[in-house]
């Protein structure tokens, strides 16, 4: 502990020489004081939502949310099991991170203004770029959304999704009779039986229904995406230190994939890579990992437990069918671009 | 044919073969009495037995003829694409094979099952020891006292060379015997005492016990749990929680007082007036009085309605999703999310509800029992 102390104490000096006086406004963080005092990080988690976070079998939580509350204790102790999964519903998620039940959301939340600012929050990184689209049938003909002019559509109340479909369908003149379905199976079974044409809820969701028909291939992702849903971890808002370890942990899970450091090849970069934007990630030069207040290995200790952000996406949202699509590197065309870790 | 019986009979009364009557007792009378007495009976009979049959026919060949048991694995992932084909027509009860362990113990460490598991034998144990009309005595205090204890150091450990393992991490169905068992444990004396508060002649309590009552009565159990789970931590200082299973127990336990309490009063205002003049011109003090002529005969009174309101509130605790707490059945639905289980909700759905089954018949027929031996004099 004195040994951390000592260490926080000498990473804010060392950055406060570095930076100057744009470290002067960051003293210490009582989120981080109060997680490393407590010896694990409380992450609130989705209830159980294929591929971003549920339970497996053996009633170990996995998925990509998940990894992300891993990473944060991957950084801090070098040991992904200090973490308590707090499973939290839509209603009670961000009472549970105002009231300090849980350190840190990450859970499947989209970032808005009114989140941001009058709930308090930070929402340090975009860890998925979602989007609200529509499952139709292959054999329907169906090619765009355009094209479900007079469709009857499936749809849950309540959330956004009802709200930007009613938006859509206004802005493009779209003429549809919406059939309201509160419990997603239900939702999922009516379109399936034929009751409606089209079924709608965000990308992320159509592609873990349709992996779980019986025949994916007669269920068509349509292209267009209607709504803007960017998921990101959130933090109580006025703890910049503890929100900068989130945000620089997603950029160096990116970045990593950039310079193609994988789980397989992160300790030999780390001895042998002449890069120098990978001597600096990995702690061989520089202080990056104290300006963090974390130690200077935390990429490698993180990238060495968890991959980087492809290897994450891989093992967690390929086999729902999710493609990489808007979360494809910059380099790619898509939009997952991290700044430099310098 | 007649002529010859005519001439017979004439010839000899005596020995006149007749039909045998129609019998009124055994099965086959039953059966014509009930089933088969007019057309229209007939016809209603063979109809609904056409349909039992029938369903149970569909019922036989899904859960066990065309049922598939095991899927194959292919690493660690579960081939579950044979059970997709079946299209319904056969269940899958390979995913109870893999997620009953999940669906029982929820997030509980996988090498420490036998602790939550432990517990429901507890509990289970407890239950069938306070049910044994023998015991009820001061005896049972120290019983629970001590069960209860154990059951919290095998849940929580710590001690004794048991890892520690955190409330977040419970589930299943010890959750829903810890919300049943403490809840309704906690509700019932809450109960009397509101019940007896609310007929009582001092203004104060009376106010008091009339307030809570209907304050309670007058919001849906699933709003109380929203209040303790989403805005009660808004009024604690920074830094202090109540655990979470605390707050969603103590709501339970309010509003199961609440109704409980109502249930008891009806009992009080059953017994006729005499029975406390009696006790009064005996010169019992209140308490003897309520404890020895009024709450004995008042409680065996309701019997019938206390158990009905204790089945409810075992069922009523999987409200507790809401708050994302993983009793059984958020643990059943949490466990169907996994893509290659995913649309064998039905399957994990009867495995649960069989569960519920056992645990609400065994109370009602308890009950039953309960109810003939108690009132034997009332009955006529």
């Amino acid at each position: 502990m004195k040994a951390l102390r000592l260490a926080l104490t000498g990473a804010i000096a060392g950055a406060a020489m570095l930076a100057g006086p744009a470290m002067a406004q960051a003293p210490g963080s009582p989120t981080l004081d109060a997680i490393r005092a407590r010896g694990t990080l409380v992450c609130g988690v989705n209830t159980g939502l294929a591929g971003f976070a549920q339970p497996d079998s053996q009633g170990v939580w996995r998925g990509f949310d998940v990894d992300y509350c891993r990473a944060v204790a991957v950084a801090l102790w070098n040991d992904a099991s200090k973490v308590r999964y707090v499973p939290t519903t839509a209603q009670n998620r961000f009472t549970a991170l105002q009231s300090g039940e849980v350190d840190m959301l990450a859970r499947n939340t989209t970032w808005t203004l009114s989140r941001d600012t009058s709930l308090g929050f930070d929402f340090p990184a975009i860890s998925f770029f979602d989007g609200q689209g529509f499952m139709v049938k292959a054999s329907a003909g169906v090619r765009t959304a355009r094209d479900l002019n007079g469709a009857t559509i499936c749809v849950q109340p309540g959330t956004t999704t009802e709200q930007n479909l009613t938006d859509w369908a206004r802005s493009n003149r779209i003429r549809f009779t919406p059939v309201v379905i509160e419990r997603v199976e239900e939702a999922v079974g009516a379109y399936v039986a034929g009751r409606c044409d089209a079924y709608t809820t965000d990308v992320s969701g159509l592609a873990a229904t349709r992996s779980a028909q019986p025949r994916p291939a007669e269920h068509q992702i349509l292209p267009d995406v209607i709504s803007k849903e960017p998921l990101a971890p959130a933090v109580r808002h006025g703890d910049q230190r503890f929100a900068d370890l989130v945000k620089w942990i997603h950029f160096g899970l990116v970045g990593a994939e950039e310079l193609g450091i994988t789980a397989a090849n992160v300790q030999q970069a780390a001895q042998s890579d002449a890069r120098p934007d990978v001597q600096r990630m990995l702690g061989r030069s520089g202080e990056l990992g104290q300006m963090l207040g974390v130690d200077n290995a935390w990429m490698v200790n993180i990238i060495r437990t968890l991959g980087n952000y492809g290897e994450i996406f891989e093992r967690n949202l390929a086999p729902i069918g999710l493609q990489r699509g808007p979360n494809a590197l910059w380099t790619n065309g898509g939009l997952q671009y991290a700044p430099p870790l310098r | 044919m007649s002529d010859v019986t005519l001439d017979a009979s004439a010839a000899n009364p005596e020995a006149a073969p007749r039909t045998a009557p129609v019998r009124s007792t055994g099965a086959m009378a039953w059966l014509r009495a009930n089933l088969f007495s007019s057309w229209l009976n007939t016809a209603l009979t063979l109809a609904l037995a056409w349909l039992v049959v029938r369903f149970a026919i569909g019922f036989v060949d899904w859960a066990f003829i065309n049922a598939i048991w095991s899927v194959p694995m292919q690493g660690t992932v579960p081939q579950t694409q044979i059970c997709r084909d079946l299209e319904g027509a056969g269940a899958c009860w390979a995913v109870i094979g893999e997620k009953h362990r999940f669906i029982l113990f929820g997030t509980y460490p996988y090498e420490e099952h036998w602790r939550p598991l432990l517990v429901c034998g507890l509990f289970i144990g407890l239950y069938i020891f306070s049910a044994m009309r023998r015991f009820w005595t001061w005896v049972l205090v120290p019983v629970w006292a001590v069960t209860l204890t154990v059951i919290g150091i095998l849940m929580w450990g710590g001690i004794l060379g048991l890892s520690y393992v955190p409330q977040e991490r419970w589930g299943g169905l010890p959750i829903t015997l810890i919300l049943s068992t403490f809840g309704l444990a906690f509700a019932f004396p809450l109960a009397i005492l509101v019940a007896l508060g609310r007929r009582s002649k001092l203004p104060a309590i009376k106010t008091l016990c009339v307030v809570y009552v209907e304050l309670v009565r007058g919001v849906p159990l699933i709003s109380l749990l929203f209040m303790a789970s989403v805005m009660f931590p808004l009024f604690l200082p920074e830094g202090m929680n109540i655990d979470k299973l605390l707050r969603a127990q103590i709501a339970i336990t309010l509003f199961a007082g609440a109704y409980l309490a109502e249930v008891v009063r009806a009992g009080l205002q059953t017994l006729p007036r005499g029975q406390y003049e009696a006790a009064d011109a005996l010169g019992l003090s209140y308490w003897q009085k309520t404890g020895f002529i009024i709450l004995p005969q008042a409680l065996r009174l309701v019997i019938p309605p206390l158990v009905n309101t204790f089945i409810g509130f075992f069922k009523d605790t999987s409200l507790v999703l809401i708050i994302g707490i993983f009793d059984l059945l958020t643990a059943g639905k949490t466990a169907i999310v996994e893509p290659a289980w995913q649309g064998f909700g039905i399957e994990v759905y009867v495995f649960v509800g069989a569960i519920y089954l056992v645990f609400c018949f065994a109370m009602s027929k308890y009950s039953q029992d309960l109810e003939r031996d108690l009132n034997q004099h009332r009955r006529r």
